[in-house]
């Protein structure tokens, strides 16, 4: 679906992204990760064409872009940085706008488009109110409608849950979850790893512009190889696994050990009871944390020697 | 993407306020001239608004010849250089382009929409402008006694009227070319302001210009030179001269402001 090839963008002196190459797949809801200023909004906008990349060749939808955008981007829904509408009109007078421009917005079916996205999103019921006087989480919401009026194959999201509370972004997963099963690809850049890990199931991780990490999040969640034990019999167990243990404290153990079941008998067969007893993974944190480097916002000062 | 555009224009409320500020103007210079019956002496003061109180069906080129100068440029660049700057200061430029309209298109139907507020604008003040002075000013038996041209010969009034279309022609190509300028600028700059003000920059210099002996040779070619001229229009025969020159000047500005334009937005990143 998206497929980029040394995709690279220089601001003058500035490198915003490095040589980047992007394989989001047909079906996929693609984590892009990265902190503040990796470059994933110039990323975005360059597949969008609003962007004019220095070098590299970016794919959409099997066809080249910026070239072949007028066919490929009535297909491709997105949010980029932030929603926006004009703000004296109302959400639905704003949607019946944007859906008037561009190809393919028949205007005998307009109506029912607005009033269905509206719904989707969860405005359904939205009054003559001018855009001016809606609130953060409602402007998020209007601004996804938006992007939802072609009935797009490929939704490019960017931050798709700010200004939302907790109930609305619940909403807005469960949406895009329904979306994905109806066969939408979702390309959703983010830099909140809680609300990637729960909706992707491809992570790629973008660090001062250049891709350190990109596979699948079951691949990247798999097991350690440890198994963690609860028990409030820990030196009994200590003493059963013996050297095993990698790590301990007053009522848990990390074990080492290839079969989690056979060190539950083990366990239980030596008297130890056994409260908890689940394989480590790897947290999507401490992967991305160990292939990134450090806040790009972070500015050190160097110390004149 | 037109329709869209002068949906929006026409939706606007500041669209409708705007042209009625104009047109408050020449309003209350034809309450002022009724009441007081002081009209400038011929030859001094805005064009042909001597000659209005003897003849009010006239007072329209008045209007015209009112707001040309000064209040209509300023909407224009403010209309104008809001098109493509505006849009990028709410944002919503990104979601236009993704849409997706084609960059060229945009600019099209930015022109367009802004000629199309120029025309409300001027129909709007020389329809006001017919009212007051059939009703206010002087009143002449115009279908016998016809209209006194600038030059003291009378006019038909079939004449007349195609003489009034040729003038407002004049006056929007005058005003064209400021919507080029703007234009132009709304795609340089990040913000509105700066591309209204821009363009009111380069009208004032030009204005100032004009009365500088010094420029001379450089007054040919100011925007501003011949933006009145449209008054040679009235003379018997008409004066060609410096209407075709206006038009031939405004239509260089024109081309290349817009050319300039396009250049810079068709190959722009888009980063606000």
């Amino acid at each position: 679906m998206i497929r980029t090839r040394g995709l690279t963008k220089r601001f003058g002196s500035l490198v915003a992204v490095d040589a980047l190459d992007l394989d989001v797949r047909e079906g996929d809801i693609y984590g892009f990760l990265g902190a503040n200023g990796s470059g994933k909004t110039t990323t975005v906008r360059m597949l969008l064409g609003l962007v004019l990349a220095t070098a590299g060749e970016i794919e959409v939808l099997d066809q080249p872009m910026p070239a072949a955008g007028r066919r490929v981007l009535p297909q491709v829904g997105a949010l980029v940085e932030g929603p926006a509408a004009y703000p004296h009109l109302s959400g639905r007078a704003n949607l019946a706008l944007f859906d008037a421009m561009g190809p393919a917005g028949a205007r005998a079916s307009r109506s029912r488009r607005v009033d269905d996205v509206l719904d989707q999103v969860g405005l359904g019921g939205i009054d003559k109110r001018p855009v001016r006087a809606y609130s953060l989480g409602m402007r998020q919401r209007l601004g996804l409608a938006s992007a939802l009026l072609r009935q797009p194959r490929l939704l490019v999201l960017d931050e798709p849950t700010n200004g939302l509370d907790p109930q609305g972004i619940r909403e807005i997963r469960g949406l895009l979850q329904d979306l994905h099963a109806a066969g939408t690809t979702i390309f959703l850049s983010s830099h909140l790893l809680a609300e990637v890990e729960q909706l992707c199931s491809r992570i790629g991780v973008l660090d001062r512009g250049r891709l350190v990490l990109q596979d699948q999040l079951s691949e990247l969640r798999r097991p350690t190889g440890r198994t963690y034990v609860r028990t409030p019999d820990v030196a009994r167990a200590r003493a059963l696994l013996d050297g095993s243990v990698e790590h301990h404290d007053d009522d848990s153990l990390l074990v080492r050990v290839d079969d989690a079941a056979a060190l539950n008998a083990l366990l239980v067969g030596g008297g130890v009871r056994v409260e908890v007893l689940a394989p480590e993974r790897h947290t999507l944190e401490d992967v991305v944390l160990e292939a990134a480097q450090a806040s790009a916002d972070r500015i050190e000062r160097v110390l004149p020697s | 993407m037109i329709a869209v555009e002068l949906r929006k224009m026409v939706l606007s409320r500041r669209t409708w306020v705007t042209v009625l500020l104009i047109d408050a103007l020449p309003t209350l210079v034809a309450v002022l001239l009724a009441l007081t019956d002081l009209g400038p002496r011929p030859g001094t003061g805005p064009a042909f608004l001597s000659a209005v109180l003897t003849d009010g069906t006239l007072y329209p080129l008045a209007a015209i010849a009112i707001v040309v100068p000064l209040l209509l440029p300023i909407a224009v660049a403010v209309v104008a250089g809001e098109a493509i700057a505006g849009e990028a200061q709410a944002g919503t430029l990104r979601y236009l382009l993704i849409r997706p309209v084609g960059r060229t298109r945009l600019l099209v139907a930015k022109l367009v929409s802004v000629m199309a507020f120029v025309l409300l604008t001027v129909l709007v003040v020389a329809a006001t402008a017919y009212l007051l002075g059939t009703l206010l000013l002087g009143r002449q038996d115009v279908v016998t006694a016809g209209t006194a041209s600038i030059s003291g010969t009378t006019l038909s009034t079939q004449e007349l009227l195609v003489r009034t279309g040729l003038a407002l022609v004049y006056a929007m190509l005058s005003m064209l070319g400021v919507a080029a300028i703007a234009l132009f600028l709304s795609t340089v700059v990040d913000s509105p302001l700066a591309a209204a003000l821009g363009t009111l920059a380069v009208l004032v210099a030009s204005s100032l210009l004009l009365t500088l002996d010094a420029a001379h040779a450089l007054q040919p070619w100011l925007p501003t030179r011949y933006w009145l001229s449209f008054v040679d229009l009235f003379r018997d025969p008409i004066l060609w001269r410096d209407v075709l020159r206006g038009t031939g000047l405004q239509l260089v500005y024109v081309a290349v402001f817009l050319a300039a334009g396009w250049a810079n937005f068709t190959t722009k990143d888009i980063t606000d």
